[in-house]
């Protein structure tokens, strides 16, 4: 009886889990095969028109350089587009309500939606790599770099996707979060170039900028150069996820707008 | 035995708009209660409540004994709701969403003889593996409540499940939960439609305003409120002083009044004759829910020229 409702404890936040999963990988073409394909275009077009041009680190390709901070930016945004738009969906269906009448608690419910968007995430991730392989000289130096990286980019992403879908009424206003928020600081964390070649001010500013030590870091585990040290990238990522990650279990325990 | 459902007190406010005004309800295990009252009264509020969506102002609520907020978990693990709106998952079959709604609940594939019963019991088995979507919409409301028993709650609440929903249907699914309610599960419904919880609930509870201002064994109430109505064709007269009293409604020559007892037939009667007026004919009727529900929430239609 015991391990039985041991075991049915863990069957809750497992099915929602699935359900996320099964949600995503139904429309796979649109949430995993479009997102791969667009960011191989980005590798092809900017690859082809600055592969001359721009200079990045020493010995490194520019398009080689171009390969992770593609496949991080995927996977971070990836990550956010799993939860958010899977909440807002069914808060604007109405279909939440199903799960709100579960016993699942608010740590059970956060699991369920992060490790979806960290799989979304990882798995639009690897299919960016798979496709790239094959056309750009490219190898991982230090895997378990890479692996936390994006391990803790998706989470980061993936909670902060919770806070925008608890937080967001209408499709506008994620419209909004992701127009206002998620593009710029992806667009603006040194995806394209090394921040080294940015006027210093704008240096101080790529900085502040959270997304920029998610792809510094995960760049770090291919080329075993970036530019500031993997270890500081990594405590602000991890730091910065469990700021988060708290901020998320408050809403949701307090029920803030999913609970009147 | 623990009740099934416990109300104490319940009070709940939105801004200046005092929704529930102290609520007090106790639901034995086992009965078929109806909560009656007009749009506004506050009767989904209150399922709302005990069902964890929205939380009260003051005081408490318990399912079998365990509160629906400080115990939710054992709470919501006994209780089966059936929202009004008719909200569905687009990504999935209706099979699917059975299953990970009993596996929400800890129930894995042991629940599945459970969901096949459910899906047979509501006429849902030939669209067992049909997207949500493309269901049409009484599909969809037997759906939505095939989902509320998917983890075989012993206390199921039904909150308008008949609204919009074709005669047919209804007699089924009514089949369906009396069976359940026969085999011991609680229920409790609220609905528009007074001859449903005449025909099938034992104890009837209206609310208005966000109170409870009847609770009674259905019999009672019937007999307590309406008695009997004695509709009588007249043509166009003028009616005695002493009967107007009894007048209930008046339309087109037909004259219906309201009984409390079968001695007040003669006092009508022997006015009419003393005033010369011819009785056409005569009809004696039952008074049902809807008189009651009339009298105490007076929100009468009659019309008394």
């Amino acid at each position: 009886m015991m391990n039985n409702s041991y075991f049915s404890a863990f069957r809750g936040p497992w099915t929602l889990l699935k359900k996320e999963l099964l949600r995503f990988w139904r429309v796979a073409f649109q949430t995993v095969a479009a997102p791969v394909i667009t960011a191989l275009l980005y590798l092809l077009i900017f690859s082809h028109a600055l592969e001359s041009h721009v200079h990045v680190y020493d010995g490194v390709p520019y398009t080689s350089f171009l390969v992770p901070g593609l496949i991080m930016m995927s996977v971070l945004q990836n990550a956010f587009a799993n939860s958010s738009s899977s909440l807002i969906q069914s808060k604007v269906m109405g279909n939440l309500v199903f799960v709100l009448l579960t016993p699942l608690t608010h740590l059970q419910f956060f699991i369920a939606f992060l490790f979806a968007a960290i799989i979304r995430g990882l798995v639009v991730g690897l299919g960016i790599y798979f496709f790239a392989m094959w056309f750009v000289d490219i190898h991982v130096t230090n895997f378990w770099m890479v692996f936390a990286f994006a391990l803790l980019g998706s989470a980061l992403l993936g909670t902060f996707g919770i806070i925008a879908g608890i937080w967001a009424d209408r499709f506008d206003q994620m419209a909004a979060f992701q127009n206002f928020i998620i593009m710029p600081l992806s667009f603006l964390s040194g995806v394209f170039y090394s921040i080294h070649s940015l006027p210093p001010f704008w240096q101080k500013l790529s900085q502040l900028n959270p997304f920029f030590y998610m792809i510094d870091g995960f760049r770090y585990g291919f080329f075993g150069k970036g530019d500031v040290s993997p270890l500081i990238s990594l405590s602000i990522v991890g730091a910065s996820f469990l700021v988060l990650a708290m901020i998320t279990l408050k809403m949701l325990k307090s029920g803030y707008k999913l609970r009147a | 035995m623990k009740p099934a459902i416990q109300i104490n007190g319940i009070h709940k406010s939105f801004g200046s708009l005092q929704a529930l005004k102290g609520v007090d309800l106790t639901i034995a295990q086992g009965e078929f209660f109806a909560l009656l009252g007009p749009n506004g009264a506050g009767k989904s509020t209150l399922i709302s409540i005990l069902a964890g969506l929205i939380k009260p102002s003051a005081g408490n609520i318990s399912v079998m004994g365990f509160d629906v907020v400080n115990q939710y978990q054992q709470a919501r693990q006994l209780l089966g709701v059936v929202p009004q709106e008719l909200v569905f998952d687009p990504f999935f079959n209706v099979r699917e969403m059975l299953r990970f709604q009993a596996g929400y609940f800890g129930r894995g594939s042991e629940n599945d003889a459970w969901v096949d019963e459910i899906l047979e019991g509501l006429g849902l088995a030939d669209k067992a593996h049909v997207n949500m979507r493309k269901l049409s919409g009484g599909m969809k409301r037997r759906a939505l409540i095939a989902q509320a028993l998917a983890h075989k709650p012993p206390v199921i609440v039904l909150d308008e499940p008949t609204a919009g929903v074709d005669v047919e249907l209804r007699q089924m699914m009514w089949g369906f939960i009396k069976k359940l309610n026969y085999e011991g599960h609680t229920i409790v419904l609220t609905t528009h439609y007074l001859e449903e919880a005449e025909t099938l609930c034992s104890r009837v509870g209206m609310m208005k305003q966000g109170e409870i201002v009847a609770l009674d064994s259905t019999a009672n109430l019937l007999n307590k409120f309406a008695g009997k109505q004695l509709r009588l064709t007249l043509g166009d007269v003028a009616l005695p002083a002493n009967i107007q009293s009894l007048l209930r409604n008046q339309e087109g020559g037909i004259y219906t009044f309201a009984l409390n007892d079968m001695a007040q037939i003669e006092l009508v009667l022997s006015s009419l004759r003393s005033a010369d007026i011819e009785v056409i004919d005569m009809q004696l009727n039952e008074a049902d829910l809807e008189d009651v529900f009339m009298s105490l929430v007076g929100q009468s239609t009659v019309s008394k020229s």
